[in-house]
């Protein structure tokens, strides 16, 4: 029986260069990339010179609630429309992705360092050690984040330091607790037994046995802690305990269209931060998972 | 690598008895649990001569494992102590020795191979980086020696091509393959003992006698001492010099492998050769034997055994027998010896 079968060589010289290129670029998270580089990385480093106008200063009462270009009554002078005191929406978007960047970054790497230090240490040495910390963890998540939060800002005033203190102050309860449970997994396994038998200090087999092995979990961890980080601040800001206004932090630019929005008078000033957020934390997620791919070395020949 | 040509057969190859280098006095290792205390290494005794191999045999919880552990002072903290009890290696006693001491000793003068190879190399590392990181306790030398020493190593445990392995990550490797870096990393720093815990329990049965014979080669060149952890007698007869057999946290008979084999004393030790099955012999049914080892945590009074002992006595459960010397080198715990029996 002759069963005729397609070449599969038969295109590969026909390839063109742009082709190649784009296979090879399917091996990279080339959207993901793309997204935060448009709507976080280069507004936050070159806000100045991109943004049409300033996010504070440039606001005329006669201008407010333009609709958006596209929409009865829009124009190309505000994009995105303007708000209840005329400022431009996309200019303050632009802005606002520095304050993003920066209070998620920050936050996650502060947590995460106390975090993850902590739940290593717990899961490792176990017994009271193990105790001691693991309660610490029991306490931190039963204190409300939200009222600590109010009450630091009625003693000290909201600042950019209030913020990422009282975010740090809740998640790195989460890194631990993952952590450690991981941990525990992992120092049962034969090769941390042997990486003692042939005589490395514990805070060797630490760092270079475990910590590795649980890089996987802090990094996924961390890339969907960006999306609650962006929420818990919008959170703080609308009660007035986040970053004070005018400044022009996503989270805030959501909770003030909150009204508007219910009475249908301007929806573009929720939409449109509301979209950034979704697209950043959806990239931030992306980039975590081909990140955990990466980093695992059974996965990486493929 | 010149092999005497005694170690082709079956019989482990005859060799005059070195100094004693590992003495183990009294050891007892406790496990304080909320269930109470695991005395899962009782008070056992027993030397090591160079260039020996000594088998310790037992059931599964028996606290062989638990015996390795205790001499590298590996045991899983902080439940577990060393509550009592000597490890002379080579003159001093390891129990005495603090932490930073005990990392001196380990690898480079005592070894270990684990049980399971599949788990024993960190996933993350290729072989040759984590070679590298054993020889890097003794050896302080460039980049390219320790290269070098990490490619010597894998040859010696006949790896082929190794300098293309070394860049190999774990899960590249078959288990029979990783079990001999595994031993590669243990004999990399020239210890003086290596206790071997099972190391061919995980292997496919073909690559089991190949791993036992390049262990026995590589005491015949490097005149080490091996404790060899199993629970197969097979493995025993084809390995060890000497054999001490456990059950419930004390050595119940040790002495030569033939006297063991041939007259074994203590009823424990005659059931499990007898669990052996043999491939001359047609049964209906395997022998196995009665019953359960006693929790560690709840010991009787008297012998361990006694519950599971077809001759037990009175004596037997009332009172722990005293060790009895067959001869010089042959000795087991049983009331069955003493002159009163019958």
């Amino acid at each position: 029986m002759e069963v005729s079968l397609p070449t599969p060589a038969q295109s590969d010289s026909q390839e063109s260069r742009v082709i190649r290129i784009l296979r090879e670029a399917r091996r990279y998270p080339v959207i993901p990339i793309l997204i935060l580089l448009v709507i976080l990385i280069i507004p936050a480093i070159f806000a100045p010179w991109i943004a049409p106008y300033h996010p504070v200063d440039d606001g005329s009462l006669p201008n407010r609630l333009k609709p958006p270009v596209w929409a009865e009554g829009g124009t190309w002078d505000h994009v995105l429309g303007t708000d209840k005191q005329g400022r431009d929406i996309l200019s303050r978007i632009i802005h606002g992705a520095k304050y993003v960047l920066l209070v998620s970054l920050s936050v996650i790497f502060v947590s995460g360092l106390i975090g993850v230090s902590l739940g290593l240490i717990a899961g490792y040495f176990g017994g009271w050690i193990d105790n001691l910390i693991m309660r610490g963890v029991d306490v931190f998540l039963a204190i409300p984040a939200i009222l600590l939060a109010l009450a630091l800002v009625t003693s000290r005033g909201p600042s950019f330091g209030v913020v990422i203190f009282v975010i740090c102050f809740i998640l790195w309860s989460r890194y631990a607790r993952q952590v450690r449970g991981e941990v525990l997994a992992i120092k049962n396994q034969d090769f941390v037994a042997r990486a003692r038998v042939v005589g490395a200090t514990h805070f060797r087999v630490i760092v270079r046995h475990i910590l590795p092995n649980v890089f996987n979990t802090i990094i996924v961890l961390a890339t969907l802690q960006v999306g609650f980080v962006i929420l818990l601040e919008a959170i703080l800001s609308f009660l007035g305990a986040g970053i004070p206004r005018p400044t022009p932090a996503w989270g805030l630019l959501v909770s003030e269209g909150r009204e508007l929005v219910i009475s249908g008078k301007g929806w573009q000033l929720s939409l449109f931060p509301g979209v950034a957020i979704v697209l950043v934390v959806l990239s931030f997620n992306l980039l975590g998972d081909w990140l955990r791919d990466r980093l695992d070395p059974k996965q990486r020949n493929l | 690598m010149t092999t005497s040509t005694e170690s082709q057969g079956t019989a482990p190859a005859r060799r005059e008895p070195g100094d004693v280098i590992l003495q183990v006095r009294d050891l007892r290792t406790y496990f304080y649990t909320r269930a109470g205390i695991v005395k899962a290494v009782d008070g056992i005794d027993f030397d090591l001569r160079q260039g020996e191999t000594l088998g310790i045999v037992g059931e599964s919880g028996c606290g062989k494992s638990m015996t390795a552990r205790s001499l590298l002072r590996l045991v899983p903290k902080p439940a577990g102590r060393i509550v009592s009890g000597q490890i002379i290696l080579q003159g001093e006693d390891l129990v005495q020795k603090s932490e930073e001491e005990m990392r001196q000793v380990r690898g480079k003068r005592i070894s270990m191979i684990l049980q399971d190879p599949q788990t024993s190399l960190n996933p993350l590392y290729t072989i040759g980086n984590q070679l590298r990181e054993a020889l890097g306790q003794t050896h302080r030398e460039g980049t390219r020696n320790m290269v070098q020493r990490a490619i010597d190593a894998l040859r010696s445990v006949n790896v082929a091509a190794p300098e293309r392995r070394m860049h190999d990550y774990p899960h590249q490797m078959s288990g029979g393959m990783k079990q001999r870096v595994v031993g590669a990393i243990a004999i990399s720093c020239e210890p003086a003992v290596i206790i071997a815990d099972e190391p061919t329990t995980a292997l496919d049965v073909t690559i089991q006698l190949q791993y036992l014979r390049l262990l026995k080669e590589i005491q015949e060149s490097t005149g080490l001492a091996i404790i060899f952890i199993t629970h197969d007698f097979g493995v025993v007869a084809r390995m060890c010099d000497r054999v001490a057999v456990m059950y419930a946290g004390r050595i119940v008979e040790q002495g030569p492998v033939r006297d063991i084999f041939n007259s074994p004393s203590h009823p424990y030790t005659e059931a499990l050769i007898a669990s052996v099955p043999k491939l001359e012999e047609r049964v209906e049914w395997l022998y196995s034997i009665e019953g359960q080892p006693p929790l560690l945590r709840d010991l009787p009074p008297g012998c361990r055994f006694a519950p599971r002992c077809t001759e037990a006595r009175d004596q037997c459960i009332a009172e722990y027998p005293s060790s009895y010397q067959l001869n010089p080198n042959h000795s087991a715990d049983c009331w069955r010896l003493d002159s009163s029996w019958q």
